[in-house]
């Protein structure tokens, strides 16, 4: 059962990330990207770290993601307005592409095959042990998160105002 | 709870996920590299660090500890911070040259 999830999970995640990259409607690329990170909920899921995915679903899917979505529209971009690629640069990139994953999966082929199962405890992705973590071993770094947060912020909010107070997005 | 786990993610081991988040990582690569729309780039940055962030959780699992997922939890802020940058840039620049399509801003290429 858990491995026929697994296998349906990494489909539908393969295939939607294709459908990514491969389908020239923006709005789609953004809706099936979220399908692409729930299946990465999921497998966080089957893996037993259950605190992270619900974050993965709450920061990916309900922020990230609704943001690009948000840009997308506030831009209005969903005319497809790409030019036609060129498909000499489209078969180099998916070759160089390619060669990367070759050279990864080489990378991984000596490691010994079907021999190591997950077979860790399932309970060090509930809450309360990531919060002990996060909270003793972690604290310095978690503060420092917050820090970073508020300037990316701050950092938008500066790029995003425009000069000129009666300059909006219309007045093109 | 310990042997539940153990013989329900028996059939899984940690090649599957290796393979899994590579595949994933050179679909984002690819998306990189043939895509020419600004927003596209930046959802394909966010698949390749999502594949990574999978390879972090299933180590983390296989091992037994938790530092992995904490990493992986401190990827996730850094990543809504670099959207929240990228989009902002993203707006800059598309009220300075009124397009997304990256073959406009050339002026850095050889």
């Amino acid at each position: 059962m858990i491995t026929a999830s697994f296998y349906f999970l990494s489909l539908l995640a393969i295939v939607s990330a294709l459908m990514v990259i491969f389908l020239r409607t923006p709005v789609y690329n953004v809706i099936l990207l979220v399908i692409t990170f729930f299946c990465i909920a999921c497998h966080y899921l089957l893996l037993g770290a259950t605190f992270l995915a619900v974050s993965h679903v709450i920061v990916y899917a309900g922020a990230i993601m609704v943001l690009l979505l948000y840009t997308l529209m506030m831009l209005n971009l969903n005319k497809a307005d790409e030019p036609n690629r060129i498909p000499r640069q489209m078969i180099f990139g998916i070759v160089v592409a390619g060669i990367l994953g070759m050279i990864l999966f080489g990378a991984i082929s000596r490691i010994d095959n079907n021999q190591i199962n997950i077979t860790a405890n399932g309970q060090i992705g509930g809450v309360k042990n990531l919060g002990k973590f996060m909270l003793k071993e972690y604290l310095l770094p978690f503060e420092a998160v917050s820090i970073l947060l508020l300037a990316a912020m701050a950092g938008a909010v500066m790029l995003g105002k425009t000069k000129d107070p009666n300059q909006t997005i219309e007045s093109k | 709870m310990n042997e539940v786990d153990q013989t329900v993610l028996s059939g899984i081991t940690i090649n599957h996920y290796l393979v899994l988040s590579i595949i994933l990582f050179s679909i984002g690569v690819t998306g990189i590299m043939i895509r020419k729309n600004l927003i596209i780039l930046i959802m394909c940055i966010e698949l390749m660090l999502n594949a990574v962030n999978l390879l972090l959780v299933a180590f983390s699992r296989y091992y037994g500890d938790a530092n992995g997922q904490l990493f992986v939890f401190f990827i996730m802020a850094v990543a809504a911070a670099e959207v929240a940058v990228g989009l902002a840039i993203l707006i800059v620049a598309f009220h300075h040259a009124k397009t997304t399509n990256i073959d406009v801003f050339n002026k850095l290429k050889w």
